[in-house]
């Protein structure tokens, strides 16, 4: 089986399914690989470095798919400019890997149904764990999020970082990041790493410990509905809830000098975020970044593929992000494909082996030999990606009051107080107020111990606990050389040593504390 | 006039005992408390020595008489103490806690009795009661410790031992006190003492027994507990000779062990009738279950593969245990901590309230190794940081460590609040084997994706990773 790695032809696609190193990879499993020449040009790998591991280059599209028996590729198979459509190029009973959106195009999965092609699409990707390694989607988007900050930098006439100049100060960029999926949490993430100062916000509530971990504040939001949808992505919400959310977020828009919005539902239209009026508030030279602009953008003045200048702020409405950053963008994706294709390949009958018992090939596969098996059925509680976000402390059982036995012990006190008060003489009394006074001394004091100095403190407090000491001192004094005397001495050698030992074993042990 | 001194000396006394707590609960004052005590204690005994030694002329044969008594004992103990506060390895510093509040103990039970046949005694139910109480908390704390002691040592198994009945048996064996203090009552004065060795028998054997039924997951409870006793018992001493300096002290020391015990007892979210009288870690249910069923597998690393982690992390937090204590790990650990921050690793360390076999323990041990305290973190302090680092390293800590102890209502440990070491991107646990931690729990820490269990005596494995980042 041969597998072809044709160049992109959309306008302005700079990536490429694979680079040397993942064609090296390939024909380790065994297989041979034809590039087009100049396939991964715009991304900085020359015919020449995959001709150096191996791979076969072949000079046009057509030579391409007619030795193809595998094609890898980024974007779907879409017409080109000399009006022949990828899909006519394809061998019969060709297969395909690459982006597809089954969902939002039929017209091709007809076409490549004719063809009686196997389509594994990376774009249908179930999320799961052991599928992490062959995730495009979050690959680009962790991309997608990089790059609109540093777009949004680039365009933004300010520093990003606080500084203190003898030019005078410089006050940190305040960046609002909308959407806190994979984009949004890497958009977080290169922002806070310029030196800027972000929040981020999200209708999913269970976001919020990954934004606060990569240093940013999270917004929370108040609302009934949660923004949880199957598999981890959010969901589409009712009108009165993105009213809401519009009033939130004009309410900080006038405070931020970036916004980063990346709220997308999967194959509906992207909800408007971002009205006309958050953009006036806005500062002048504010920049806004809208990732959703393929989807009809989060913003009311986005225009798709363009960077207009809209009441003294910068919409930017690219959608070609991951193709701007094409070597990084090539070289994970590659590795996804790579990944994917592995755990599909089997090795002993030279061709990709479909398991649909498997979840991940059951998931990916879109036509088999011609035949749609797209959707796959869908499965009991879709589990997600990340480790459990909504992963809380749990609620601690309480512990068991202190209430009742405190009511008891104090209970106990009154009443041994008044049978003491009863039938005691006055020195006892005076000794039991002490005593209690002490009780009540003590228990403030220590309180405040750090637990550090448990182990000293308790030392101490044994050292002195040997003041018995005194009291066999007493003893010896009116005993005479009778048996008290002799019980007397004994209490005090053994007084003694714990006074001794005491002080001096917690001298030691705070001698080592040392900052 | 001597009289009157010494009542002063004695207050100036206890002023500096309560100074010396304040200064010990915090760092920066510690060593100054430890003086205050000193100095409390040496102006007490000096104060009471003068007495003695010039005392009311009619006293004045008596007291004679006593002085080179006096002076051998003190002396004796003195060098003693001195010789097992210079000697005592930091690792078993449980121990000589816990012998120690024997020594009081003992001491407590011996003035009582003293006391008791003290010539020139006049009948006085009080007195009696609170002799009873002296000899009875006394000896409590006595037997307990030792047996505590014992435990620690290692010369008892931990095992909590649970007799059938055991509480019907306390309940009896306090029945017989409370007979044996009536007969004392009203003994004469010098056949009262045969009911009174009964109550110290009686006392000794429920101090037994009462330590004897507590697991030794428990001891940090158990040892300031006893400390807790200790000071009750010099504070009985100082009713039944009339002197506030013992009542103060006693009242102290008493409180301070009481809020010690409160404090390990919320540190493991349970009461203190439960940890005395519970017989917790007995039924290990959880580790029974899991034994039957085929253990599932752990993700065994080694030396070179913990080496190559640590090199390539950017934070580390390092969870002793009392493993790393019975290792004599902690100097290797603090060489290791140096080596990683001089690679630029920011290293810290989270102690978990109850790590060890005493409060605090962990910390003392640490500091012996000479790691600065202020990189050694609280549960609190620490818990949240987890999540943002990338290797947890759990050296001989096991239960303060366990996920069922948030997750599993089933488990013994339920509900103690546990350091979340597994929220680390990963978790590198070195053990000897596979075996539960004193609560008897199987650690479902082990099993997780994201541990590598490096097997091995602690100090050696940390040697090895010491030679390997080298």
């Amino acid at each position: 089986m041969k597998v072809g790695i044709p160049k992109e032809i959309a306008a302005g696609e700079r990536r490429v399914a694979a680079t040397p190193g993942t064609v090296a990879k390939i024909s380790k499993l065994g297989l041979e690989v034809v590039v087009q020449s100049g396939a991964g040009e715009a991304s900085e790998s020359l015919d020449a470095q995959y001709a150096e591991v191996g791979a076969a280059i072949v000079p046009d599209a057509e030579a391409l798919y007619r030795e193809a028996d595998l094609v890898l590729k980024v974007r779907p198979p879409q017409l080109g400019q000399d009006g022949r459509h990828e899909v006519d190029l394809l061998k019969q009973g060709a297969r395909l890997i690459g982006f597809v959106w089954p969902a939002q195009n039929a017209e091709l999965l007809d076409m490549l149904a004719a063809r009686k092609a196997t389509v594994l699409a990376m774009d249908v990707m179930p999320r799961i764990s052991r599928a992490q390694s062959m995730d495009a989607l979050s690959v680009f988007a962790n991309i997608i999020g990089y790059r609109a900050v540093i777009e949004a930098a680039a365009h933004f006439g300010m520093f990003f970082p606080g500084q203190t100049t003898a030019a005078g100060r410089v006050k940190p960029a305040q960046v609002l990041v909308i959407g806190a999926g994979v984009a949004g949490l890497s958009a977080v993430a290169c922002a806070r790493s310029l030196g800027a100062i972000v929040r981020a916000f999200d209708t999913r509530p269970s976001v919020r410990e990954q934004v606060q971990s990569l240093g940013a504040t999270f917004l929370p939001f108040e609302f009934r509905e949660t923004g949880e949808g199957a598999g981890g992505y959010a969901k589409e919400m009712s009108p009165e809830f993105i009213a809401a959310e519009q009033a939130m977020i004009a309410q900080h828009a006038k405070d931020v000098d970036i916004v980063i919005a990346t709220a997308v539902v999967p194959g509906r239209p992207a909800p408007l975020l971002i009205t006309s009026g958050a953009v006036v508030s806005m500062r002048r030279g504010s920049v806004i970044v809208d990732l959703a602009a393929e989807q009809g953008g989060n913003c009311a003045l986005t225009e798709r593929d363009k960077i207009v200048e809209r009441f003294g702020v910068k919409i930017i409405g690219l959608t070609d992000l991951p193709s701007r950053m094409a070597r990084q963008a090539s070289e994970l994706y590659g590795t996804t494909v790579y990944n994917l294709l592995a755990d599909v390949f089997d090795r002993d009958a030279g061709d990709i082996a479909l398991d649909l018992d498997d979840e991940i090939h059951r998931g990916v596969v879109v036509l088999d030999k011609g035949k749609l098996l797209w959707p796959p059925p869908t499965r009991p509680a879709p589990r997600s990606v990340k480790p459990p976000p909504d992963a809380a402390p749990p609620v601690l059982p309480p512990v068991p009051h202190a209430g009742s036995a405190g009511a008891i012990f104090v209970g106990a006190v009154c009443a041994g107080l008044l049978v003491a008060g009863l039938f005691a003489r006055g020195e006892f009394l005076e000794h039991l107020t002490v005593f209690l006074l002490a009780c009540a001394v003590g228990w403030h004091v220590v309180w405040n111990v750090t637990p550090a100095l448990h182990t000293p403190l308790m030392s101490v407090t044994n050292a002195i606990s040997g003041i018995i000491l005194i009291g066999a001192l007493m003893l010896i004094g009116v005993g005479g050389l009778g048996a008290p005397a002799v019980l007397a001495a004994i209490a005090t050698l053994l007084a003694s040593i714990n006074v001794a030992g005491g002080f001096l074993v917690t001298r030691r042990m705070l001698r080592m504390f040392h900052r | 006039m001597i009289l009157s001194l010494e009542r002063l000396a004695y207050i100036v006394a206890a002023l500096l005992f309560i100074l010396s707590l304040r200064g010990l609960s915090a760092q920066t004052t510690a060593r100054r408390g430890n003086l205050y005590g000193s100095l409390g204690m040496l102006l007490a005994v000096a104060m009471t020595v003068v007495v003695l030694l010039f005392p009311a002329p009619s006293a004045a044969a008596a007291a004679t008489s006593g002085v080179a008594l006096l002076a051998a004992a003190v002396g004796i103990g003195s060098a003693a103490g001195a010789l097992l506060a210079a000697r005592v390895a930091m690792t078993s510093m449980p121990e000589l806690v816990a012998i120690l509040h024997s020594f009081v103990g003992a001491a407590a039970v011996l003035v009582g009795v003293a006391n008791y046949l003290a010539p020139g005694r006049e009948a006085d139910s009080i007195r009696d009661v609170e002799v009873v109480a002296g000899v009875f908390i006394g000896a409590v704390t006595f037997t307990g410790s030792v047996v505590a002691f014992g435990k620690l040592r290692g010369t008892f198994g931990s095992r909590p031992l649970l007799l059938p009945g055991r509480h019907a048996l306390n309940a009896g064996l306090l029945v017989g006190c409370a007979a044996l203090t009536i007969a004392f009552l009203r003994a004469a004065v010098p056949n009262g003492l045969g009911p009174l060795v009964g109550i110290a028998v009686v006392a000794s054997l429920l101090g037994v027994h009462l330590v004897a039924a507590i697991g030794g997951g428990d001891m940090p409870v158990v040892v300031s507990l006893l400390n807790s006793y200790s000071g009750w018992a010099a504070a009985a001493a100082g009713f039944m000779l009339s002197n506030d300096l013992l009542i103060i002290t006693g009242a102290l020391v008493g409180s301070s062990g009481a809020i010690l015990s409160t404090i390990m007892c919320r540190a493991m979210n349970r009461s203190i009738w439960n940890v005395v009288f519970g017989g917790f870690g007995a039924t290990p249910a959880a580790a029974a279950q899991r034994s039957d069923g085929a253990a599932p597998p752990v993700q065994e690393a080694s030396v070179e593969q913990v080496a190559d982690l640590l090199r390539a992390a950017r934070s580390v937090i390092i969870v002793p245990g009392y493993g790393m204590a019975v290792a004599q790990a902690q100097h290797p650990v603090r060489e290791l901590t140096t080596l990683l921050s001089e690679r630029g690793v920011r290293v810290r360390y989270a102690i978990h309230p109850v790590a060890g076999r005493l409060p605090g323990h962990m910390n003392v041990l640490l500091a012996e190794a000479n790691v600065p305290y202020d990189i050694v973190e609280e549960m609190d302090e620490i818990n949240e940081d987890f999540s943002s680092t990338d290797v947890a390293m759990i050296i001989g800590a096991n239960d303060i460590v366990n996920p069922s102890a948030l997750s599993d209502p089933s488990s013994p440990i339920y509900g103690m609040p546990v350091l979340e070491a597994w929220k680390a991107a990963k978790v590198v646990m070195l053990k000897r084997g596979m075996s539960a931690g004193y609560a008897g729990v199987d650690n479902t820490i082990c099993y997780n994706e994201n541990t590598w269990m490096l097997f091995g005596d602690a100090k050696k494995s940390v040697g090895a990773l010491v030679t390997a980042l080298r």
